[in-house]
């Protein structure tokens, strides 16, 4: 990881607050080079970035992030819309090379394994970093084979009664067994919007990811079930390691652990959930939290 | 010739009418036009409308009318003896009077009475057209003039001019549903003669289709038998071996076009295929009958089979070809029509990209492949250009690909092509068919719709 640092050049010193002005904010950034205010490493990481820039064409969309992503942590990535946070989640599990223009540079590691090397087979990285996405979006399948698809195009399960199991215990983590256990051969897109959200959670969970990416999971949800979601992100956290893209402030704060505020594609500041919205140190985070902003 | 003067001229009349409108109204408020109800435009149509409309009915009242009206005046006027002719003769007679007036041959000596019947006809003839371009063309300026002169600041002539849109367009709207009401009665009421010479249950259940029926009395062997099963049965075997061809290679071509090609390919080929959909029919049917028939039997023949130089395998498989495009846009659009969000769930737990594709798109698509499908099959059953020259004559009722089959569609072409008499049980036979061919594409397309549209609903 040491060699990480001397190459990023990250300024870990706290700007004066003063000193940037919402006037020169882009100046002010552009005076301090690619950096990152806040702690951009932790000791335990389960994903490391380096240097990562993405292009769609010939815009930019990332500015050199670096940042880590802490084992059995949840962290949040805030920020206005289009700044970006969205684009980096899903480079962390090369969701975007379904898209054709979009071109990724730099390094994310993970168990010292560059994601984006040539010869790594994207179907093991997506079956460790799942993702669930910010509408549901079930398969036009039963609940069961809704679950049990990751397991089978895997080869998770040994038999029927183990792909039984799998599908049990996904849906009973995800909070959901309850509810569905006596209609699984209905179809997943018959359920409610917020049970179909923790659905697509049970999907993501049945193929045993360590780290699971939710971009805006609860924004097409009412309030009762993102209460539910956000609960079941926090039992998730002991087993598997969390990133979550969100508008809502507050959720970034009830949820998340650390917290990263993106802008205009680049990264910020990064820090403890409690440092960033109690004591922000960069004056753009200042000003997206106290709602100047965004 | 008359008549299309007076139209010309008639659409010059409400050219005028509509500028002496539009000028009329600015003049009533001195050139302000926020003072009008309406925008001088509207006054402009309005006058023109009351100019052409009233004349034209009148025009097509006159030309539907005039025909009868002369007749009857001529017929008044010929000799006692041939007015008491039955209907029929006298017909006769009327037309050789009509042929003398045109000039045309004549079936019969040409006498005094004829002569001069037909030089009444023509001077009757001549006197309608005069007075109609006069009575006409009166009712233009009259009605232009009256219209123009009833124009007030107040007239609320866009709301006329609406209102007289409206019904264009709701005329225009019938007259499609009245002509495919009136094709369907036709064949309905031309089925029902049929059925009476024919029992139902024989055309439907009989086993044996030899139309051909005896012309005279006293001519042998043209019995006429009509089972149709023979017949349904080439139409089901073609179509099925049509879409042997057509359901793979066109889902498979669209799955790729939908989601492996780039776009640059996508861009290329997506119309370079479609141009199989611009093949004339008669095109593709030659290619059946003198490329594609040749070469399965050359091939059957070197395999020790035996294969019909007519046979239903050449014929579906071109058939096949021709609605490869059908089937393959139709998919193409279901397939785009998947939200991204499907894909992308797939994707991100580690699907490959055929996984997603056979276990999420294909069934999400599914309903609106089937519909696609349904609509082909429906093209495929009533195709004719391609059967009728590739397909050949002979009723055979076999599931044998490599014989010769005939269908519903080629006995209709065989039926009524040619000579016939109208009342036979032979050609009406035809209409028998058309009926049975009509309802079943008629249920599958609506199926097929009924299918595509509760899948949209899905989506959207």
């Amino acid at each position: 990881m040491e060699e990480f640092v001397n190459e990023s050049g990250v300024v870990t010193k706290p700007l004066n607050p003063e000193a940037a002005t919402e006037v020169d904010m882009q100046a002010s950034y552009e005076q301090h080079g690619s950096g990152t205010v806040g702690e951009i490493y932790v000791d335990d990481p389960r994903m490391t970035c380096r240097n990562v820039n993405v292009y769609y064409g010939e815009k930019q969309a990332i500015f050199d992030v670096n940042l880590d992503i802490g084992k059995n942590q949840v962290i949040s990535m805030i920020g206005p819309s289009g700044c970006g946070k969205s684009t980096f989640l899903r480079c962390l599990n090369r969701m975007n090379d379904t898209i054709d223009v979009c071109r990724v540079t730099g390094q994310i590691k993970m168990d010292d394994q560059d994601i984006y090397d040539g010869g790594l087979d994207v179907v093991p990285l997506r079956a460790s970093v799942g993702m669930v996405f910010q509408k549901p979006n079930p398969f036009p399948k039963s609940i069961y084979d809704n679950i049990a698809y990751g397991p089978r195009i895997h080869g998770l399960s040994d038999n029927a009664k183990h792909l039984d199991e799998i599908v049990e215990s996904s849906l009973t983590r995800a909070g959901l067994w309850e509810e569905v256990k006596d209609r699984m051969d209905q179809p997943g897109t018959g359920l409610s919007g917020g049970q179909q959200q923790r659905l697509c959670i049970a999907r993501a969970i049945a193929v045993s990811p360590e780290v699971i990416l939710m971009d805006e999971p609860c924004s097409a949800l009412d309030p009762i079930a993102t209460a539910k979601i956000e609960e079941l992100i926090d039992e998730l956290r002991e087993n598997y390691t969390i990133a979550i893209v969100t508008h809502s402030m507050q959720q970034a704060a009830r949820v998340s652990q650390r917290t990263a505020y993106f802008h205009l594609g680049k990264l910020i500041e990064v820090g403890e959930t409690d440092q960033i919205f109690t004591n922000p140190r960069h004056k753009l985070t200042e000003d997206y939290i106290t709602g100047r902003f965004g | 010739m008359q008549s299309t003067t007076l139209i010309i001229v008639l659409l010059g009349l409400m050219t005028l009418a509509y500028y002496m409108g539009r000028k009329r109204s600015l003049s009533l408020v001195n050139g302000r036009v926020r003072d009008l109800h309406s925008l001088p435009s509207y006054y402009g149509i309005h006058t023109a409308l009351w100019c052409g409309v009233p004349a034209l009915i009148l025009f097509v009242f006159w030309i539907s009318f005039e025909g009868a009206v002369v007749t009857g005046m001529v017929v008044d006027n010929l000799p006692q003896e041939i007015q008491e002719l039955p209907p029929e003769r006298l017909n006769l007679v009327m037309n050789d009077i009509r042929n003398l007036a045109q000039g045309d041959i004549v079936s019969r000596e040409v006498d005094e009475t004829m002569q001069g019947a037909a030089d009444h006809y023509s001077s009757l003839l001549r006197i309608s057209d005069m007075s109609l371009f006069v009575i006409g063309l009166s009712v233009a300026i009259l009605g232009g003039l009256l219209a123009q002169r009833s124009i007030n600041r107040h007239q609320r002539a866009r709301n006329r001019v609406e209102k007289a849109i409206n019904f264009f367009l709701v005329s225009s709207s019938s007259l499609a549903i009245f002509t495919t009401i009136g094709i369907v009665l036709s064949v309905l009421f031309e089925s029902i003669r049929f059925f009476q010479q024919i029992p139902v249950t024989e055309f439907i259940f009989g086993l044996e289709w030899s139309p051909q029926t005896a012309i005279r009395a006293d001519q042998v062997g043209s019995s006429g038998v009509f089972g149709a099963i023979p017949l349904f049965a080439g139409t089901f075997l073609i179509t099925i071996i049509a879409m042997f061809v057509a359901v793979p290679i066109g889902l498979m071509s669209a799955i790729y076009m939908a989601e492996y090609a780039g776009k640059h390919f996508r861009a290329l080929a997506k119309p370079v295929l479609e141009v199989l959909a611009g093949i004339p029919t008669v095109v593709y049917g030659f290619f059946a009958a003198l490329t594609v028939a040749p070469f399965f039997r050359d091939l059957g023949t070197s395999l020790g089979l035996s294969v019909s130089s007519e046979s239903a395998l050449a014929a579906g498989v071109v058939m096949g070809i021709m609605i490869i495009p059908f089937v393959s846009s139709l998919s193409d659009d279901v397939i785009n029509a998947v939200p991204q969000a499907m894909r992308d769930g797939s994707y991100g737990l580690g699907a490959t990209r055929s996984e997603t594709i056979r276990q999420v798109i294909i069934p999400a698509a599914l309903p609106g492949i089937v519909g696609g499908v349904l609509l082909a099959v429906s093209r495929a059953i009533g195709e004719t250009m391609i059967v009728v020259m590739a397909a050949g004559l002979s009723a055979n009722l076999t599931a044998n690909p490599l014989e010769a089959v005939t269908t519903v569609t080629v006995q209709i072409v065989t039926l009524l092509v040619g000579d016939q008499e109208f009342d036979s049980a032979k050609t009406l036979a035809a209409f028998a068919l058309a009926l049975v061919l009509f309802t079943i594409t008629l249920a599958l397309n609506m199926i097929a719709l009924h299918i595509v549209r509760k899948y949209r609903e899905q989506y959207e």
